[in-house]
């Protein structure tokens, strides 16, 4: 592989994961959501594999491999799992804003990403580390979507695009984190998707719903 | 050899506790279990003291790091935690016979308070920075449980808004890591210890500073989320009110102060790399609004585990200020102020847990007269509060006014006096609901207010405890000194 064909597959697979984050914002539908979601991940471990090919790091494609069986198996299985058990209302991500309006907030998100990452890539300019925006992009949506989507599984899935991003960016603008904290992290946001499933679960059983605005007994 | 089965351990034998646990369910041997657990800790903490100088040591590879502030915070956790682990035997079993929860609940919580133990204590011996934020989001996943053990509305809402707000406050510690390490693989460290406090620090004068800044900027943020700091503070008070007493305990007691000595950490490297301006403006602007909002929640407060709950936001936020300053009378004030809060905070839940199952409530309103009808929790709530708003001769004294003389040193006299104003209001708020609940006449119809020997013993030695620290503090002086001088500024 010569460094040319190994940067435009990193900007590929950067630009499959853009679209996929756009277009969760896009859908509302829970389960829809949940299939990006999945996508996401595999091209997100993609990118980690594809640089321990070009690198000949053996220990970085399995990475690659780790990411991607977690980020789009075992994560998307365990919400699809959850999802089953709701009743159709609850199977869409009741957004407080509307579509048209999400997607131009997501597009202006776009724009800004671009802008906070100049300093990462400037780190290294000619490398891959020009898709850090991306990742970026991928953190500011997933804070949207975990802020203006009221249901218990789209909170989730907001976080877990938050995490993809910071991931994206570790993979391109370094060979990832540490394999050490790679794995730390990898087994908390399992173990984090495994809680917050099973409350959203004990959520279904006394509220008769997901709808976070049932929410509000504590307060001051 | 020795300082590396001293920091294994602290790790170790809890872990070891949940799987007793978690094989055996609840039953009086894996109770005391966790609580040998918890004291295990306290005495690796003890021992660190001794074994540490100056030098950190580090063990396992480069995985483990202790120096004196590790070993304090050890000691604290160890603590806090043997109260807390102590008081859970009667808690539970107390809930068990009362048939409010089940077999399987009880197997639950008896699993899951060592593994916070374990967690807190891997998160103040990591060396790398990756490791801590790992050890750190573990915490919150091991006492989601714990915060919903009750499993009525209020505490399933309480756990749901802590693992969310939680979890996304220490996603941006992540990415604040993810970039620090960025910037320290280019100025030259290896991949592999680019992430260790020492690597960091000596690597500081050579990051990208634009980078630096977004990085401790969100590692500020997101690690200030589990120290209860604004604006991610939101969850505290919930938790902590929804959560049993014992766990209560450990939440305000130890966790808070296990993330905040990641401020103090942090702040180390910053300085380091961006002169100490950058994190003094940032623990100036959000300690202030945190001590703004934990007062104003404090006055008209109804509810006393929420009250406790706000004065552990107010002494966050005291500490925040405080930590403006990295000269060492501030530093040492700082530390001392999270070993007296822990052991104020402890006793105070512990009582609050009572009163609660005696009262079926946690009204402020429906706690009267407690001085003439319990010796022991009119006792214990009244020295615990008379120490926790700063009077003397206890320990939050002492480090109040180690602070206040510090920060003076400093020239920091004006956030000082707002401060001590926030502090004065919070005072007048604590001292007013809290004589309500001590003093007055008993409503005719107020339950009895018995307390087991299980329970009771645990009240005393914490109440015992705190006093000897306010009134002697002597063994540890030199400990507070020595982990003053390795959070101070050089």
């Amino acid at each position: 592989m010569t460094a040319a064909t190994y940067l435009s597959g990193v900007e590929l697979l950067a630009g499959g994961l853009l679209v996929a984050t756009v277009a969760i914002v896009w859908r509302r539908d829970l389960a829809a959501m949940t299939r990006l979601l999945a996508l996401q991940g595999l091209l997100l471990g993609a990118i980690p594999f594809l640089a321990g090919i070009y690198h000949g790091d053996g220990q970085l494609a399995a990475v690659g491999v780790v990411v991607a069986s977690l980020r789009a198996g075992l994560f998307p299985r365990l919400l699809r799992a959850r999802l089953r058990g709701e009743p159709a209302e609850d199977r869409e991500a009741a957004p407080l804003v509307s579509t048209t309006a999400s997607l131009l907030t997501a597009a202006v998100l776009i724009i800004v990403a671009y802008v906070v990452a100049a300093p990462i890539v400037d780190l290294a300019p000619s490398g891959p580390a020009r898709a850090a925006p991306v990742g970026i992009a991928m953190v500011f949506i997933g804070v949207f979507v975990l802020v203006t989507r009221r249901k218990a599984l789209s909170q989730v899935i907001g976080l877990l695009v938050l995490d993809n991003g910071i991931d994206a960016v570790a993979f391109v603008a370094a060979a990832g984190v540490p394999v050490i904290v790679e794995l730390g992290v990898s087994l908390d946001v399992l173990l984090g998707v495994l809680v917050l499933g099973v409350l959203a679960g004990r959520m279904h059983a006394k509220f008769g719903g997901t709808d976070l605005d049932d929410l509000r007994e504590l307060r001051e | 050899m020795t300082t590396t089965v001293l920091a294994v351990a602290p790790i170790v034998v809890p872990l070891a506790a949940a799987a007793v646990s978690l094989i055996a369910g609840w039953r009086r041997a894996a109770a005391i279990g966790d609580v040998v657990a918890a004291l295990s800790i306290l005495v690796c903490g003890v021992a660190l003291a001794t074994e540490v100088g100056s030098q950190p040591v580090t063990g396992v590879g480069h995985l483990l790091r202790a120096d004196s502030l590790t070993a304090l915070m050890l000691i604290v956790i160890g603590a806090v935690g043997t109260l807390a682990t102590w008081a859970s035997i009667d808690y539970i079993d107390t809930e068990l016979a009362e048939g409010t929860t089940t077999a399987a609940d009880a197997r639950q919580y008896a699993t899951l308070v060592p593994l916070f133990l374990a967690a807190m204590s891997l998160a103040v011996l990591a060396d790398n920075l990756g490791v801590i934020w790992t050890a750190i989001e573990a915490t919150t996943i091991a006492t989601a449980f714990l915060v919903g053990h009750r499993r009525t509305r209020q505490s399933l809402e309480a756990t749901w808004k802590y693992v969310i707000v939680c979890s996304f406050g220490i996603t941006l510690a992540f990415l604040g890591t993810v970039i620090i390490y960025l910037t320290s693989i280019h100025s030259g460290a290896a991949t592999s210890s680019a992430l260790d406090l020492d690597v960091l620090a000596a690597h500081a004068s050579h990051l990208d500073p634009t980078l630096t800044r977004l990085a401790v900027g969100l590692l500020f943020v997101g690690f200030g989320a589990k120290a209860g700091l604004v604006p991610f503070h939101t969850w505290l008070a919930d938790a902590h009110s929804q959560a049993p007493a014992p766990v209560s305990a450990l939440m305000s007691g130890v966790l808070l102060a296990v993330a905040f000595s990641i401020l103090l950490r942090l702040r180390v490297i910053a300085d380091l790399a961006l002169g100490d301006g950058y994190m003094r403006a940032m623990f100036l602007a959000i300690g202030l609004a945190t001590l703004l909002v934990a007062v104003s929640l404090l006055i008209g407060q109804r509810d006393f585990k929420r009250l406790l709950a706000y004065s552990s936001l107010e002494q966050m936020g005291l500490l925040a200020v405080a930590s403006a300053t990295g000269n060492r009378l501030a530093s040492a004030g700082v530390l001392l102020l999270i070993a007296a809060h822990g052991m104020a905070k402890a006793v105070l839940f512990l009582t609050a847990g009572q009163l609660q199952h005696a009262h079926r409530s946690t009204l402020i309103a429906d706690v009267r007269g407690l001085l003439g009808r319990s010796r022991l929790l009119g006792a214990t709530l009244a020295v615990a509060l008379v120490g926790l708003v700063g009077l003397p001769p206890f320990g939050l004294f002492a480090a109040e006014l180690a602070i206040a003389r510090g920060m003076a040193a400093d020239e920091l006299a004006i956030p000082l006096g707002v401060a001590g104003l926030l502090l004065a209001v919070g005072l007048i708020a604590i001292t007013r609901h809290g004589s309500g609940m001590l003093l007055g006449d008993a409503d005719a119809d107020a339950p009895s207010l018995a307390v087991p020997a299980t329970s009771a013993a645990p009240l005393l030695v914490g109440i015992t405890a705190f006093t000897a620290l306010g009134v002697l503090g002597g063994p540890l002086t030199h400990l507070f000194a020595q982990a003053a001088a390795a959070v101070a500024g050089q």
